[in-house]
């Protein structure tokens, strides 16, 4: 009760409530996520289930249009698949891309960073060198290249059967330079202060006051830029699999719905390209405004003035 | 001075070879030329023959080296679709992507350079709240949904202007190497929306960036003083402070240029725009390997090209890199 009493009258809290447009953003962020994750208990149709997917059904308007159906809120694909449906599901799909890819970059990037910044020399500047080199490139270059290598490597039936995991060791592979930088850059500023001295002192071996004793105080930049990341991996996965290097259609994400959605597009099926691509722009600005405010408030620079 | 430059070329000769092998051990592994070159009906042994002539059983490294100095002297190998050298098809693709680079660039500069300032000078007019309002939501709009959208308004909805290729009224440049769209009016409307859509991804980017650098020279004591001594406020901000900010606009410009080369695969794809990028896609398609990782090691070269550049620049105009480069 205390700790709920304590957060109740924090700061934190307080500098959220008063802004309408970080509360708006969580808000829609929650609901989006809660309603992808619960998709197979509020989607109307099942569209992995080949049973329930009738092809007469298919390319049916949304049901306000003059052909449009009761059965199908937003009309259906060219298979025949209820779009809202496909779009929960593949929410579902981009979501989980999104946060396992960031979890992936900062697990790499803390270490890089950690073992950069404690250690300096040597290992430091081969590792920041790697990551500027890496950074010179776009990300996207970089993810897409891999995804290219991944796929003719495994081959495209394996691809498409373990696209999940690909997508996120791509994404991972090529965006952990952001997090390393900014870990190593907190890691030398707390490196220098008086409690890690006391540590090594007392005769605390470098692992224990990397991990439990520097780390710590080197998070908030980290949750800064995951809000950020999380959204750009999004759009990254969106972006491969809109070139054909990321999830099957059989088991779309958002970006692969957009995908197939565009070659019906010029001929007027407008619907199949829309919704997606709205919910994912919907997505992408809730959570990058969240993003904003937390950096906003997180950011000791801008607290002060 | 002279000691930055070594060094940084150095870095850039390390990266590019660390690029080449990459990108040969990619061809090395998953392509094969005996395969892709002999018909079904070439023998067990011919092809054995075939592969002893071609060198490929020769060391990983000894070939790595061959496919280096092909490399220096412009040979990227065949591709395997084409039948014709990887680095011809690259070359004859690469002025559409260009073109569309050109032209993105020149639409980002006219419209974030005016934006960029006016929302610096007046930060709390609702027509700034609005640009930068508008920056959020573009930064957040993936670049082939941006495409899709003005696809959908200028060429569906409107019928003013193509949806896609570069038209069929191209000015033939350079003896016919450059084939440009710069010179009729065909291509120029081929050109405008994906021109558009490339650029909307580095706009509210650079919008941004202007503004922070122009509001922060606002700050500076000489503004204050050119103002003081009654100085015209367009003269104060044009010539005084605005000039001070492009320093950092340039050389994050210059890194820009590069990464949108990178977006120029997305866009091409939605417009089927026949550049780079669309043969990248092609290549990845039919797995020409031979293509893909000469498409890899040009595009490479490209990147490192221009940021050794802009560092070079950047070093030569602002002396405090070169000094913390040294440590």
């Amino acid at each position: 009760m205390n700790a709920l009493k304590r957060f109740k009258d924090c700061y934190f809290l307080y500098s959220f409530l008063r802004d309408p447009l970080a509360v708006g953003s969580l808000a829609v962020l929650v609901v989006l996520t809660v309603a992808a994750f619960a998709a197979p208990l509020i989607a109307p149709h099942n569209p992995y289930d080949p049973a329930t997917i009738d092809i007469f059904d298919a390319s049916t308007p949304p049901a306000w249009t003059p052909e449009g159906s009761e059965k199908f809120l937003l009309g259906t694909d060219a298979q025949g698949r209820d779009i809202l449906s496909t779009m929960l599901y593949g929410m579902r799909v981009s979501l989980i891309i999104g946060f396992g890819a960031t979890i992936l970059q900062a697990f790499i990037g803390i270490i890089v960073g950690l073992s950069a910044g404690y250690f300096g020399r040597r290992l430091d500047a081969l590792l920041m060198r790697l990551a500027d080199v890496q950074l010179s490139f776009s990300t996207y270059m970089v993810a897409i290249f891999l995804g290219a290598v991944f796929q003719t490597a495994f081959g495209m039936a394996n691809y498409e059967t373990f696209a999940v995991p690909f997508l996120i060791l791509v994404l991972g592979l090529a965006e952990w330079p952001q997090f390393a930088r900014t870990v190593r850059a907190s890691v030398m500023a707390e490196k220098k202060k008086e409690y890690v001295e006391a540590a090594r002192v007392i005769g605390l071996g470098s692992r224990r006051i990397m991990w439990r004793h520097i780390l710590p105080n080197t998070l908030t930049p980290v949750m800064v830029i995951s809000t950020v990341q999380v959204a750009n991996c999004i759009m990254g996965e969106a972006a491969l699999s809109f070139i054909g290097l990321g999830m099957p259609i059989t088991r779309p994400s958002l970006g692969s719905l957009i995908k197939a959605g565009f070659e019906f597009f010029l001929s007027g099926q407008w619907w199949i390209t829309f919704f997606p691509g709205a919910l994912l722009v919907l997505l992408i600005v809730a959570i990058n405004l969240f993003g904003d405010w937390l950096r906003d408030f997180l950011n000791p620079k801008l607290y002060k003035g | 001075m002279f000691a930055f430059i070594v060094r940084r070329i150095l870095q850039a000769v390390v990266v590019m070879a660390v690029i080449s092998c990459i990108g040969f051990a990619i061809k090395h592994s998953f392509g094969d030329p005996v395969r892709e070159l002999s018909g079904m009906t070439v023998s067990a042994q011919e092809r054995e023959r075939l592969r002893e002539e071609l060198g490929l059983n020769d060391p990983f490294l000894v070939q790595w080296g061959r496919f280096l100095k092909g490399a220096v002297h412009g040979d990227l190998g065949m591709s395997y679709l084409y039948k014709k050298p990887a680095m011809e098809i690259i070359l004859g693709k690469a002025p559409a992507t260009m073109e569309l680079v050109i032209a993105a660039s020149v639409i980002i500069l006219i419209l974030s350079v005016p934006i960029g300032i006016y929302a610096a000078v007046r930060p709390r007019s609702w027509l700034s709240r609005f640009f930068m309002g508008v920056s959020v939501i573009g930064v957040s709009i993936p670049v082939f949904l941006t495409a899709i959208l003005l696809i959908s308004i200028f060429s569906v909805q409107l019928g003013w202007l193509p949806s896609f290729g570069r038209g069929n009224e191209l000015t033939p440049l350079f003896g016919g190497a450059w084939m440009s769209g710069f010179f009729t009016w065909d291509g120029i409307t081929h050109l405008v929306l994906p021109a558009l859509s490339l650029s909307s991804i580095m706009l509210p980017l650079f919008i941004r960036l202007i503004r922070a650098e122009m509001k922060e020279t606002l700050e500076a004591e000489y503004v204050k003083f050119a103002r003081a001594k009654g100085l015209k406020p367009w003269r104060v901000l044009v010539v005084h402070a605005f000039k001070n900010t492009l320093l950092p606009v340039i050389t994050v410009g210059g890194v820009q240029l590069g990464i949108m080369i990178a977006y120029t695969v997305l866009t091409e794809t939605v417009f089927q725009w026949q550049g780079m990028g669309f043969m990248f896609l092609e290549a990845l398609q039919r797995s020409d390997v031979s293509l893909m990782s000469a498409y890899l090691v040009f595009v490479g070269f490209v990147f490192v090209v221009v940021n050794t550049v802009v560092d070079i620049v950047y070093g030569l105009v602002n002396p405090m890199v070169r000094i913390a480069g040294r440590k």
